[in-house]
């Protein structure tokens, strides 16, 4: 089965990526429904000696998901309807679409959907039910949306697939129900032993509104009409015979095992396929165009048959199966006969058929055998079925079977009259008089066929619907050799063995007096339609299902407009706001209620940190006061400083040294950014207004001050700590326990940390410079930035510094794993230096003192630290597993080389990499370009003035 | 863990906050960097104060507490880099409107303002499923809000 369903998949995706292949694709189509019926021939066998193929593959399971796949009977049924009705209907498409239409799309589509059928049909698994049953759904909106340049059918595919997907959905959530109370997502086990219970009932409820959008019934069938947009052949088969039963076809699983369990399902499921069933005849009465009066009667069709197989009974059940294969027979050929009298007259509606002449006669007959096996005329399938269904309703032990009944002969009655209506149509008896002006009305200039004359369809176009015909006839005589099939099918879903057998004549008996009973009503109906149409007319004032449909879909946008209105303001103070005020009130109050609280820690630690911290809390108050963005930028280096001055105290010498040149490179880094930027903040009201921020700030504030004490009076777990500090030496050959920790220990997230900042460098330079030209070689100047001339005294300064200051990176790197250090601290000090030279010689200078460009730098490092990271894995030892030499160097004296200093090393690139970066970015001599295609301010966003302005020296 | 720490870090968050609500970038920058220093107080003082904690430089039981240390060092480099890119909005933002406020998104004003601008057309645009190219009796003229002629007169 596997099988089968991977050629769907290889053939149907082969014709989509030769999309301009012409009908030469229908005859590769072939080969998919082809391979299925083979496959089908060889196990029919099994099936009617009553068993079942069954092939499971493994797919998740640990979520007990698994690509189970059950060929019973009634799977064998739908399948040779499914590849059955594909093989007519692809022969079809052949003449339907004519010689110069690209074809590859649609026939591609058509099998992928075939594909997705046969899963839907063939799953044994409710959750991969659900997958090939959304499969059906995307393809069926592909294909409605074939001619996707029209708006109409552009709509009827969206609808189609919000109707179907949101019902889909529904299902889902009853499927999972049901699996949890089930305890499997097995359907075959499920079925086996039916769990109950309330939560049952509902999944089953839910399950029956997807099989209801899928299966178009009240009130979700509008999308079924809209369908026709979509060319003949593929109503034919999505929108008659096939994707359209997917959800009587669950009803059917269904009812035999939860028609009783459930209660509630039952008159659920019979009420709407009743209500369907009638309304859906009585629209296909009103319809003009034959599309559409199909359309309307598959409706009531589907209604017939899921009333059918929401009894769950076992009669009625096999009545259902007939019906099912009934219906395929004659609705698909019904549909290409319309699609072979659109092709030659160029309309499909009654009042302008024209009278079809003597070439036409095979389409006629084809015609009246198909319409009266719609209708019920005995020696036609369609009788055949409709009698096993009114059999056993009869006889159905159930309340208010009697009713069902009643509505069920008025349905019967129903569709023998449009039956009729749709066989005077196409005969063109429902003409009214021609007007001079037909042929150019726009319905025909639209139509297939414009303003040609009646052509005579050819026997290769007509041959698929006549063979169906003549299977409806044969069947209709003799059904006897349907019994095993058909049979089959109902003992697998009622699980009994019931020797069905399919018979013309049952004797003089009930049922065969209602068939009568509907064949006169609909015969009187169609005859008095005059009188008919003028009452049925008032149903149009009443509210369709499209209405519903549009008013759902209005109501949405509208309220999503509401909700996005409300949600997103658009102003980005007002989600800081909102977001900080949650982080802080939900664990606050989490705090309040049930913090733990040890009274009071220390006041102060000691007095030097008692000053570090007034000199960083006033610094911090400056930088949020002062009205000049560079003083601001300057307080916050200070504030800086401060901290490095406070880890000193605290005794965490690394991050002092960290701080300190992380510092003095942002500083640098503020200078270099915010010299072009006006000198002042001016003064702009802003949505939150000062009284509130100040009210976020302070709960900010507080909270944090409570969490900071509800911490510290927590126990502080040593444990982890000291067995750090024990393992550094011994395990880390590092004496340096932070930096053991950053390159050995948790040198994995040090490699995702040194990743982020590469990625911000990287957007960093790629921000700056967006926009702006690439500059023609640059031409080193003799100029330093100011364009002051250079003084030989300060260059050769500078350049001692530089070179001192890069020796106590290095030396810095090389130490950190015993002493105060690391690749951090190092690339940093390093960083300074990259900053000396700039400021004695500008951007030009900087890019003179490495041959390599910034990204390759940072790059590099990166690299280094992923392999020195993944080496090990190679020698089968776990990541960053690092290896140690003992060495005793000058100067360092003994030490052990780990191979831990090349994972520092390439932090240390990286770190070296973001500095030259950001010079990169921000040390050059641009201003702001007056060329208006790069600079203009984006509309009316700016209400500044937008002349270019002249290089900020003002700094 | 002192009072006066917790109280340094509180008005880093403060201050912080109160800088970040605004709309000028270079304030948003100074004040995510106070935010910073608050968060890297916390950490930093969630484990115990001591010696650094240097291996065979005292008793190991004085040494302060390394695992929140290393958290802190990277944060303050991936701080710096985080920095710079948010250096390079302002920037960018200068170099576009010259200035560096941060504005109203203009779709989101838009839709708060009732001028939806999705593109519903699709969705939107038919009002019977009758109305498709396809031939049909009862269209629209039943909508007798549309069409107030009687039955017989209408086309």
């Amino acid at each position: 089965m596997g099988l089968v369903l991977l050629v769907h998949v290889v053939v149907g995706i082969g014709l989509l990526l030769r999309g301009r292949v012409g009908r030469t694709a229908t005859l590769v189509a072939l080969t998919a429904p082809g391979a299925a019926l083979l496959w089908w021939g060889t196990h029919l066998g099994t099936v009617l000696d009553g068993g079942a193929v069954e092939e499971v593959h493994r797919w998740v399971p640990t979520l007990d998901l698994s690509l189970a796949l059950r060929f019973d009977g009634f799977a064998a049924l739908m399948v040779v309807i499914v590849s059955g009705i594909g093989v007519a209907v692809f022969v079809y498409s052949w003449s339907y679409f004519g010689p110069n239409v690209p074809l590859g799309r649609v026939m591609g589509l058509l099998v992928l959907f075939s594909g997705a059928m046969l899963g839907v049909v063939l799953a044994d698994n409710l959750i991969v039910l659900y997958g090939f049953w959304e499969l059906t759904s995307v393809t069926s909106f592909l294909l409605i949306g074939d001619r996707y340049r029209e708006a109409a059918a552009r709509s009827a595919a969206l609808q189609a697939i919000l109707v179907t997907g949101a019902g889909g959905l529904v299902m889902l959530l009853g499927f999972v129900i049901l699996g949890i109370q089930g305890g499997t997502y097995r359907l075959s086990e499920l079925l086996a032993n039916p769990p109950s219970g309330g939560a049952v009932t509902a999944a089953l409820v839910l399950i029956a509104i997807g099989a209801f959008t899928k299966s178009a019934q009240y009130p979700f069938h509008a999308w079924l009409p809209g369908a026709m947009v979509a060319p003949t052949p593929i109503s034919a088969y999505l929108h008659s015979a096939t994707m359209v039963k997917a959800g009587v076809y669950l009803v059917a699983r269904l009812g035999p095992a939860f028609a009783v369990v459930a209660t509630g399902w039952r008159p659920l499921v019979v009420v709407v396929g009743l209500v369907s069933m009638v309304a859906g005849a009585l629209r296909a009465l009103r319809q003009h165009d034959l599309k559409l009066l199909l359309a309307f009667g598959t409706i009531s069709q589907l209604g017939f048959m899921i009333v059918l197989f929401g009894v769950g009974l076992e009669a009625t059940s096999l009545a259902g199966c007939a019906v099912i294969l009934g219906h395929a027979l004659f609705k698909a050929t019904l549909f290409m006969v319309v699609g072979i009298v659109d092709h030659g007259t160029g309309t499909r509606d009654v009042r302008r058929l024209p009278l079809l002449g003597d070439g036409w006669r095979t389409t006629k007959a084809v015609a009246v055998i198909a319409a009266a096996s719609m209708a019920g005329v005995p020696l036609t399938f369609g009788f055949v079925a409709k009698e096993l269904g009114f059999e056993g309703m009869l006889h159905a032990p159930m309340g208010g079977s009697g009713v069902v009944l009643a509505v069920l002969v008025l349905g019967s009655a129903l569709t023998a009259a449009y039956a009729c209506r749709f066989v005077a149509g196409l005969f063109g008896r429902l003409r009214e008089a021609p007007t001079a002006s037909f042929e150019v009305t726009p319905q025909a200039a639209s139509g297939a066929g414009a303003t040609r004359h009646p052509h005579a369809p050819s026997w290769v176009f007509v041959a698929p619907p006549a063979v169906l015909a003549i299977l409806t006839v044969v069947f209709g005589i003799v059904p006897a050799p349907l019994d095993g099939l058909i049979g089959a099918a109902s003992d697998s879903l009622s699980g009994a063995a019931s020797g069905a057998h399919l018979a013309v004549w049952h004797g003089f008996n009930t049922a065969l007096g209602l068939s009568a009973l509907a064949l006169a009503g609909g015969g009187l109906v169609f005859l008095w339609r005059v009188r008919v149409e003028k009452v049925l007319a008032l149903g149009a004032r009443l509210p369709n299902g499209n209405d519903g449909y549009q008013r759902s879909v209005a109501g949405l946008l509208t309220g999503a407009d509401r909700v996005t209105g409300v949600v997103q303001s658009g102003s980005m103070p007002v989600y800081l706001g909102v977001i900080l005020i949650t982080a802080m009130v939900l664990p606050g109050t989490a705090l309040l209620l049930d913090g733990p609280w040890d009274g009071w820690p220390v006041l102060v630690d000691s007095w030097v940190q008692a000053a570090i911290v007034a000199v960083l809390i006033s610094v911090a108050l400056g930088a949020a006061i002062v009205r000049h963005r560079l003083s601001a930028a300057l307080l916050l280096g200070v504030a800086g400083y401060a901290m490095a001055g406070l880890f000193v105290v605290q005794g965490a010498p690394d991050l002092a040294l960290t701080q300190a040149a992380v510092e003095t490179l942002s500083t640098v880094l503020f200078v270099l950014a915010l010299r072009r930027l006006p000198s002042r903040f001016e003064k702009r009201s802003t949505t939150l207004t000062r009284g509130l921020r100040l009210g976020v700030s302070a709960v900010v504030g507080i909270t944090v001050f409570g969490f900071a004490l509800a911490a510290s009076s927590d126990v502080q777990p040593r444990e982890v700590a000291d067995q750090i500090v024990a393992a550094s030496l011994p395990e880390g050959h590092g004496r340096n326990v932070v930096n053991v920790i950053l390159v050995d220990f948790r040198g994995l997230d040090t490699l995702g940390e040194i990743s982020v900042v590469a990625v911000a460098a990287i957007g960093a330079v790629a921000l700056a410079r967006a926009g702006r030209r690439p500059r023609s070689a640059p031409v080193p100047s003799k100029a330093g930035p100011g364009g002051t001339p250079r003084h030989a005294f300060v260059e050769v300064v500078v350049r001692g510094l530089v070179y001192v200051t890069v020796l106590v990176s290095i030396y810095l790197l090389v130490s950190g794993h015993n002493d105060p250090g690391g690749g951090f601290v190092g690339g940093l000090v390093a960083g300074a230096a990259v900053a000396l030279r700039y400021i004695a010689g500008g951007l030009d200078d900087v890019r003179r003192m490495v041959r390599a460009r910034p990204w390759t730098i940072l790059g590099s490092g990166l690299l280094l630290a992923a392999i020195t990271a993944t080496v090990p894995l190679l020698f089968g030892e776990p990541i960053l597993e690092n290896g140690y030499w003992e060495l005793t160097l000058p100067l360092l004296g003994d030490m052990s080389l780990s191979s831990a200093l090349f994972f520092d090393t390439g932090v240390y690139l990286v770190v070296v990499g973001l500095v030259f970066m950001v010079f990169e970015a921000f040390g050059g001599e641009t201003t702001r370009s007056p060329d208006p295609t790069e600079g203009t301010p984006s509309s009316e966003v700016s209400a500044a003035p937008s002349e270019p302005t002249p290089e900020a020296v003002r700094s | 863990m002192s009072v006066l720490l917790a109280a340094a870090a509180a008005s880093m968050f403060a201050i912080g906050t109160y800088l970040v609500l605004q709309r000028k970038l270079s304030r948003i920058i100074i004040g995510i960097g106070l935010l910073t220093h608050g968060g890297n107080l916390l950490l930093l003082t969630a484990g115990r104060r001591g010696l650094p904690a240097l291996v065979g430089e005292g008793d190991p039981a004085d040494f302060s507490d390394p695992v929140p240390q290393a958290l802190t060092l990277t944060a303050i480099v991936i701080t710096f880099g985080v920095t710079a890119f948010l250096l390079a909005l302002a920037y960018r933002s200068w170099l576009l409107s010259s200035d560096d406020e941060v504005e109203h998104d203009l779709s989101d004003l838009d839709i708060r303002l009732g001028r939806g601008t999705h593109d519903d057309d699709d969705l939107l645009n038919r009002d019977s499923s009758d109305d498709d190219g396809l031939v049909d009796d009862e269209a629209r003229p039943a909508r007798s809000s549309v069409d107030p002629r009687p039955e017989a007169e209408r086309p």
